[in-house]
C-alpha cells in the first residue's frame, strides 16, 4: 500500500539531525516564573491567587474564564510575587502571574491513579477540563471543548498527529520513542469518548524508529493503528493530515468533527493521559531547542512559566551571535525580539539561526512559475492572492478563497523571486478577520 | 526596543532556487542545440548566437537606466530571450536583423508592458514574428548546412538534406524527408531548431531538474502527433507513422514545445489551464502546418495561445481545497 499523503506541500531542509537523538531531559526553572493567563484560544483564565500567596506544584493559579478557556497551574512551589503584564512570544503584553520559586518543589497531594474502566465519558471530559489541557500543536484550543462535539457518535477517526513536519522540531518524535505507553493510554481515554472511532497514530516516514515503537505499543489494542505518511511539509497541518489519512476534505468553515475526525497532537495526548489517569494538571511541555546557533541542541521537559532565556543557557548558550531566534520552527514559528519570554502550554521549540536567510533575500518580480501554486496545500493561487493583498482588494481576495489559506508558508518558501507571499496574505487575512468581527 | 534579532513573518527559511538559477538552467539546457547549430552552420551562427543575447541584455540595461528602474540584467531573463531569438535566426542572416529583433523583444514586447513577468507574449517569439513580417525574404532564406555533421557522423546526407529547401516544405507536399537527418539535425533551418535529439535532451533535463513540467510539451506534441497521424492516413501518405515522426522532428516544433510554450510568464499556471493551452497549441500547429498554406506554424501558434492565456485561466479557476465548485456558484447566486 502506498504512503498516505496530500496534494501540494514542500520539502524544506528538516534539520532534525541536530536534536533527534537527544533524550528528553527534565529542566529545573530559575528563580522567577511567569504564568500567562492567555495560553490558549478563548477567554483568558482568571487569576485565583493574589500577591503574597504561597502556591504548590500543581496548584491552580487561575481558573477557566469561560467555557472555551482553560485553567493555569503552577509548576513550582513558591510565592506569588505579582500579577503584571508580560510579553508573550508574539510580543504582545498579556496578564501574567509571577511566581517566585522557592526551589522546594512541594507539591499538592498526589491523586490516586484512576482506572479508565471506572471512568464515565463525563468524568473523562471533566478531568481533561480540570487538568487545563489544551491543544499543544500550536493553536492551544481547549481540549475538553474539542473532545465534546455535538454528535460524538459520528466521529470515526481520532487522529494522533505525530507527523511533526515542521523542520528542526523533534519533541514529538522523542515522546513517541520515550512515552509510547502514555500516548496509547491517552488515546484509549479519548477513544472511550467516541464509540465508533478508530484511533490512528499518524507518523511521517522519516521517523522509522518512532513508527516501530508505536506499532509495538498499539499491538493487541482495540480500535488502534499506526499509519505511515509521506514526509512532506505541512503534513501535520490539521486539514492536510485529515485529507492524507481519510481522504476527507475540510475547509475553513468546517471543523474536523464535521468530517468525522478529531485531531490531537502527540504531547496533547500525553497531557490527556496525565490529566485523566494520573490526575496531574498540565504544567510541563516537551520542548526542542535547535538550530545552528545553539551549542547543544536537545529536547527538554520544561515547566510552564520558565523563561526561554534559561532554556538557552542550559543548552550551552549560543555559538556566536544569532541573527534570528524563532519561537517554534522555521516554517510557522514567530521570530522573537528577545528571549525574555515564558514557556506556555503551546510553546514547543526555539530555533536559533546564526544567519537569517530571509532578511538578505532580494525580492524580484513574479515570473508566474507556479511553484507557489504547486506547493499550496489549500490549492490556492498564492501569487494572485499576494497581488490582491498588495492592492488591498479585500473583496477579490475573498473571492479568490484567500480565507482558505492555512498559513503554512509553503508559498513563500518555494518562491524563486523571494516574494513575501505568506506575509502579505496573512496580513490581508488579519485585516479581513478584524473587519468581520466589528 | 533593542533590535538584537531579525524579526519577520514566518516562514523563516527559503528554498535555494532563484529566478537567476532557473534562467541559467534553461540557458544550459539550450547549449547543446546551440553548439550543434554552430557546428552545423559555421562561425557566422556563433556570431549571431553571441550578439543577439548581448543586444538583448544591453537594451534592457539601457532602458532601465533611462527609465530609472531597478537593473534586472542579473536575472538572466534578457539573456535567455536573446538566445532564443538567435536560435530562431537563419544561419546566414545579416547581423543587424537579430540585433533589431532583440531590441524589439526587450523594449516593445517586455519592458513596455512592465518588465519581467508582465509581458503577455513571449518576447523572443514576438520579435521573431516582427522580423518575419518586416524582412520576410531574409528571414526565410535558408542556407544549406556545411555538411560537416555528415562527414563527422558518417550519415549519408541526401542531396535534399544539403539543399536550401527546408524539410517542412517537403513534408507540406506529403513527401518524406530523411527521418534520421531530422532527428539528429543535419538539415537546413534556423540555427537552433534543427536537432530534435538535442532539444529533446535539453527539455527532459529541465523536466528532471523540475524547472518545467512535462505537461505542456507532452500534451502539445501528443495532440499534434495524433492529428498529423490521422491526417496522413486520411490523405493516404506512405508510412503515416514515419511521416508523423518527421513532422515532430522538423521545423521549430521541438524548440517551441520544450522551450517557448513552457515560458512561465506567458503560459498558464494552473494544471487544467495548461492542458487546454497545450491541447490548443497542438491543434493550432496542425492547422497552420497541415491545413493552411504555410508550412511554418509553431511560432504563430504559441503567440496566438499566449494571448489566450488570461482567458483560459479565467475560465478554469480551480476551487480551493475542500470547496466543491457547485457550492461556489451557488454562493455567487445568493450574492446577486
Amino acid at each position: 500500500m502506498g504512503l498516505y499523503t496530500f496534494k501540494g506541500g514542500v520539502h524544506p531542509f528538516d534539520g532534525k539531525e541536530y536534536s533527534k537523538d537527544m533524550p528528553i531531559v527534565q529542566l529545573k526553572p530559575g528563580k522567577e516564573l511567569a504564568f500567562l493567563l492567555s495560553q490558549h484560544i478563548g477567554a483568558p483564565a482568571k487569576a485565583c491567587v493574589k500577591k503574597g500567596d504561597r502556591v504548590l506544584v500543581g496548584e491552580m493559579l487561575a481558573e477557566a474564564g469561560g467555557f472555551v478557556s482553560a485553567p493555569v497551574y503552577s509548576s513550582v512551589s513558591g510565592t506569588v510575587k505579582n500579577i503584571e503584564k508580560r510579553k508573550n512570544a508574539v510580543g504582545d503584553p498579556v496578564d501574567a502571574i509571577i511566581v517566585e520559586n522557592d526551589e522546594l518543589y512541594e507539591a499538592v497531594p498526589q491523586k490516586e491513579k484512576a482506572e479508565l474502566a471506572d471512568l464515565s465519558k463525563e468524568d473523562i471530559i471533566a478531568r481533561i477540563k480540570e487538568g487545563g489541557v489544551v491543544g499543544m500543536g500550536g493553536a492551544g484550543f481547549p481540549t475538553h471543548v474539542k473532545l465534546a462535539p455535538k454528535e460524538p457518535e459520528k466521529i470515526e477517526y481520532v487522529l494522533v498527529n505525530g507527523a511533526e513536519c515542521e523542520p528542526y522540531l523533534t519533541s514529538d518524535y522523542r515522546c513517541m520513542l520515550e512515552y509510547p505507553d502514555e500516548i496509547v493510554g491517552g488515546l484509549e481515554c479519548i477513544l472511550k469518548l467516541f464509540d465508533n472511532a478508530e484511533g490512528v497514530i499518524c507518523i511521517e516516514d522519516n521517523k522509522p524508529e518512532a513508527i516501530k515503537v508505536m506499532q509495538k505499543a498499539v499491538e493487541g489494542k482495540q480500535r488502534m493503528k499506526v499509519v505511515t505518511m509521506k514526509t512532506k511539509y505541512p503534513e501535520g497541518a490539521e486539514r492536510c493530515l485529515i485529507d492524507a489519512v481519510t481522504g476527507r476534505k475540510v475547509n475553513s468553515r468546517m471543523l474536523p468533527a464535521d468530517a468525522g475526525c478529531v485531531v490531537d497532537n502527540i504531547d496533547t495526548v500525553i497531557a490527556v493521559y496525565d490529566a485523566v489517569i494520573c490526575g496531574k494538571p498540565l504544567i510541563r511541555r516537551i520542548f526542542t531547542i535547535s538550530g545552528d546557533a545553539v551549542v547543544n541542541p536537545r529536547n527538554y521537559e520544561v515547566p510552564v512559566g520558565m523563561s526561554y532565556k534559561e532554556i538557552v543557557e542550559d543548552a550551552g548558550g549560543f555559538k556566536g551571535d544569532p541573527e534570528k531566534i524563532i519561537s517554534g520552527g522555521p516554517m510557522m514559528g514567530f521570530a522573537l525580539f528577545d528571549l525574555d519570554v515564558p514557556v506556555t502550554k503551546t510553546s514547543g521549540a526555539i530555533t536559533c539561526f546564526l544567519k537569517d536567510e530571509v532578511s538578505k533575500a532580494e525580492e524580484t518580480a513574479c515570473i508566474k512559475c507556479g511553484r507557489c501554486v504547486r506547493g499550496c496545500p489549500a490549492r490556492l493561487l498564492p501569487y494572485k492572492l499576494c497581488d490582491l493583498a498588495e492592492h488591498k482588494n479585500a473583496e477579490g481576495f475573498e473571492e479568490a478563497y484567500g480565507m482558505e489559506c492555512v498559513e503554512c508558508g509553503s508559498c513563500s518558501y518555494s518562491c524563486p523571486a523571494k516574494r513575501p507571499l505568506a506575509a502579505n496574505i496573512k496580513a490581508m487575512r488579519r485585516t479581513i478577520m478584524a473587519s468581520k468581527r466589528k | 526596543m533593542d533590535n538584537k534579532y531579525q524579526v519577520s513573518v514566518s516562514p523563516h527559511v527559503r528554498d535555494s532556487i532563484t529566478t537567476q538559477k532557473i534562467m541559467l538552467m534553461v540557458i544550459g539546457a539550450l547549449m547543446p542545440a546551440c553548439i550543434f547549430g554552430v557546428v552545423n552552420f559555421g562561425l557566422h551562427a556563433l556570431l549571431i548566437l553571441i550578439i543577439t543575447p548581448a543586444a538583448a541584455v544591453a537594451s534592457e540595461y539601457i532602458y532601465e537606466k533611462l527609465m530609472h528602474k531597478k537593473n534586472t540584467v542579473g536575472d538572466l531573463s534578457a539573456c535567455l530571450t536573446g538566445l532564443l531569438l538567435a536560435m530562431n535566426m537563419p544561419p546566414e542572416i545579416s547581423w543587424w536583423i537579430p540585433v533589431l529583433g532583440a531590441i524589439f523583444a526587450i523594449i516593445v514586447v517586455k519592458q513596455l508592458y512592465g518588465g519581467l513577468g508582465q509581458n503577455f507574449m513571449n518576447p523572443a517569439l514576438g520579435a521573431r514574428c516582427f522580423l518575419l513580417i518586416a524582412f520576410s525574404d531574409r528571414m526565410t532564406t535558408y542556407y544549406p548546412t556545411n555538411g560537416f555533421i555528415n562527414t563527422l557522423w558518417n550519415v549519408e546526407g541526401t542531396t535534399d538534406a544539403l539543399s536550401g529547401a527546408t524539410p517542412l516544405a517537403y513534408l507540406k507536399l506529403g513527401q518524406h524527408f530523411d527521418l534520421k537527418a531530422l532527428f539528429l539535425g543535419n538539415v537546413g533551418g534556423v540555427i537552433g531548431e534543427t536537432s530534435a535529439l538535442l532539444l529533446l535532451a535539453g527539455g527532459l533535463f529541465l523536466v528532471c531538474k523540475k524547472i518545467i513540467e512535462i505537461r505542456i510539451p507532452a500534451v502539445y506534441l501528443g495532440s499534434f502527433a495524433v492529428l498529423t497521424l490521422v491526417t496522413s492516413v486520411v490523405r493516404g501518405y506512405n508510412d503515416p507513422l514515419i511521416f508523423t515522426l518527421e513532422e515532430l522532428c522538423a521545423g521549430g516544433l521541438m524548440l517551441g514545445a520544450w522551450f517557448m510554450a513552457t515560458d512561465y510568464v506567458t503560459s498558464p499556471v494552473t494544471e487544467k489551464a495548461q492542458y487546454i493551452y497545450a491541447l490548443l497549441l497542438g491543434i493550432l500547429t496542425w492547422v497552420f502546418r497541415l491545413i493552411g498554406i504555410s508550412s511554418e506554424g509553431v511560432s504563430y501558434a504559441i503567440i496566438f495561445m499566449n494571448c489566450l492565456v488570461p482567458l483560459i485561466e479565467n475560465y478554469t479557476k480551480p476551487p480551493a481545497f475542500g470547496i466543491s465548485p457547485e457550492k461556489k456558484s451557488a454562493g455567487k447566486e445568493e450574492k446577486s
